[in-house]
């Protein structure tokens, strides 16, 4: 039995590495392509020369132009992966993603003001947009744990604040569009489809910086999230504080999408189809599915960037745009593949 | 000193309705209790209660303290695992909050033992949603087992398993309490089960604790026709305790059905 399970165990740490040498692949075949394309010798001369490089055209194009891009990706999917992962488990719905409680519609709001009213903020012109939409992202969330702290943080209630919200801000983003000039219009739809190409170094900073801070409790959380596996009701005969956990866990969930989405957009779909493929490859331990739905999430989402580059270079198409298409094939595999036994 | 239960004066209300009354009561330790009377009488409710899931008025002590959800091992009626977990998984989530990235020997030995214990060890890497609700079942009660409870509260914890594993677990359970001196309190419907695996029996009904005792001291031809509404024969078996032979419903009405949490 005590055999069974290690195998069980290196069979799960396999698929890991698996998957980071995956990512670490996607990852070299995203900075090989780009308007300017690049052979992979020079990448690699690139990478090795750095960022202060001799030859200063590969230097600038690596690591001012692909290389955030790249990373932020990374730093995205990954987020959304464990975003969704959490939510989808705090929750107990596989349809849960950062977006059901209506983190994007808020982010999206918070944009489409900074777009409309930015010159009267008193904030670097950069800054304005992504401040905006990570600050709408956090009163959403602020709404719903209202809610949730009045009514009681069930999933139900979780769900039917979160729909309320979402409702909310996507009347407030429609109003705000309706009221826009056509040039002001098109800057916010732009922003909605989610693109990397927004990514910077600073960006790459806070998100990184957001990202690290959650981890320290998601890694502690790991045995409460496989516990709440089990059901409200045996988790809680088990002397698991279920409202608690699931407070929490919905707070770090925002702050996660909040840094993913305030840079790049709305990205829709990593956050649902990434949780599915990790449970179906390691199960429901979320020592082993946390980590593989982050990788997931960044290897859909720099893999989306790779062929939205192939196929357009020289006008780049949105990953936001690229994950929706390519979420709808991925959900009907992993529905084929669990079958009948189920998606929660 | 043996290790004590004490409920005072306990009520709990849902909504309007009271569903628990004034239960008093103080129960030893190292035994097993059945806990019996019918439908809407309040065991559920009761054991909630001292698992501590609902909000009570009146004191529920063990050992003259307030419960400690580390002393207790609940079960509770609805705890069907739709996830997609191994059966050792489950069993390990038992001390979920003992564990850390890799799983300590001695806690990986402890699920070895109770598994054998349980005589389920060929189910271990099974998943649980390919298991039977009768096999969940015993798995989840292993899981419990796990935590080594002083205080054992299990509701209905053998109403999917068939005779042969209902007789098995309740075995398991008097080995148990005979190794560790524990209480275990078990919500049962079947009156022949509790007659013949329980040292004593709390009964209920109305909310309100009716009787507590020997069964035989507790559970008479009158009692079953004023608390069940029915008519039974007392059959003598070659053990000693009576088999009861229900014969006819006296009237249905007689007992209004309350909700339990």
């Amino acid at each position: 039995m005590r055999d069974g399970y290690r195998r069980a165990s290196a069979r799960r740490n396999f698929v890991l590495i698996g998957a980071l040498i995956c990512l670490a692949l996607v990852m070299v075949l995203d900075l090989t392509t780009g308007p300017s394309g690049m052979p992979l010798v020079d990448v690699w001369h690139g990478l090795l020369a750095g960022p202060a490089g001799d030859d200063r055209m590969v230097a600038t194009i690596l690591w001012q132009l692909r290389m955030p891009q790249t990373v932020m990706g990374v730093l995205v999917g990954a987020c959304l992966g464990l975003a969704g992962l959490q939510m989808q488990t705090i929750l107990g719905n596989p349809l849960a993603s950062p977006f059901t409680l209506g983190f994007s519609a808020a982010a999206g709001f918070g944009a489409a003001l900074a777009i409309m009213f930015g010159s009267l903020i008193p904030l670097p012109g950069f800054i304005v947009i992504p401040a905006c939409a990570f600050a709408m992202t956090l009163v959403a969330c602020a709404l719903v744990y209202l809610i949730a702290r009045l009514r009681g943080a069930t999933p139900e209630i979780l769900i039917l604040g979160g729909i309320a919200v979402l409702f909310f801000f996507q009347s407030l983003q429609s109003l705000l569009q309706f009221l826009a000039s056509p040039e002001v219009l098109q800057q916010i739809i732009f922003w909605l489809f989610g693109s990397l190409l927004k990514s910077s170094w600073t960006s790459v900073t806070v998100t990184a910086a957001i990202a690290c801070a959650c981890l320290p409790f998601i890694a502690g959380s790991t045995w409460a999230l496989t516990t709440l596996r089990l059901g409200d009701a045996n988790a809680r005969s088990l002397g698991l504080s279920v409202e608690k956990i699931r407070r929490h866990t919905f707070l770090i969930v925002a702050l996660l999408t909040a840094g993913a989405v305030s840079f790049v957009g709305t990205i829709g779909f990593v956050g649902l189809i990434a949780p599915h493929v990790a449970r179906a490859m390691v199960g429901e331990d979320h020592r082993f599915s946390l980590p593989l739905a982050a990788m997931t999430g960044a290897i859909i989402l720099i893999g989306a960037s790779v062929f939205g580059k192939f196929i357009s270079p020289a006008a780049v198409i949105p990953v936001g745009i690229i994950t929706a298409v390519a979420g709808v094939p991925m959900l009907f595999a992993v529905i084929a593949k669990r079958g009948q036994r189920g998606l929660a | 000193m043996t290790a004590r239960l004490v409920l005072r004066d306990v009520d709990v209300q849902h909504g309007r309705a009271k569903v628990l009354s004034g239960v008093s009561a103080s129960i030893k330790a190292g035994q097993i209790v059945g806990l019996i009377g019918p439908n809407g009488a309040g065991k559920s409710t009761l054991l909630n209660a001292i698992a501590g899931q609902l909000s009570t008025k009146g004191k529920i002590l063990w050992s003259g303290k307030p419960v400690d959800a580390r002393d207790i091992g609940f079960m509770p009626q609805q705890c069907q695992v739709r996830a997609d977990l191994s059966v050792l998984e489950v069993i390990l989530l038992g001390r979920h909050e003992q564990l850390g990235w890799r799983i300590a020997d001695d806690i990986m030995s402890a699920a070895s033992r109770i598994l054998a214990f349980f005589a389920i060890g060929d189910l271990a890497a099974r998943s649980m949603q390919t298991l039977s609700g009768g096999q969940q079942q015993l798995v989840l009660l292993a899981q419990r087992l796990l935590r080594e409870p002083q205080l054992l509260l299990l509701d209905e914890a053998t109403s999917a398993l068939d005779v042969r594993h209902q007789m098995h677990v309740l075995r398991l359970l008097k080995d148990y309490v005979a190794r560790t001196g524990a209480l275990v309190l078990i919500a049962v419907h079947d009156l022949n089960l509790a007659a013949r695996h329980s040292d004593t029996v709390m009964l209920l009904n109305g909310g309100r604790l009716v009787g507590h005792g020997a069964f035989d001291t507790v559970i008479t031809p009158d009692v079953l026709r004023s608390v069940y509404g029915i008519d039974a024969e007392f059959i003598p078996s070659q053990s000693g305790i009576s088999v009861i032979l229900p014969l006819s419903p006296t009237s249905i009405e007689a007992n209004p059905m309350e909700e339990t949490p």
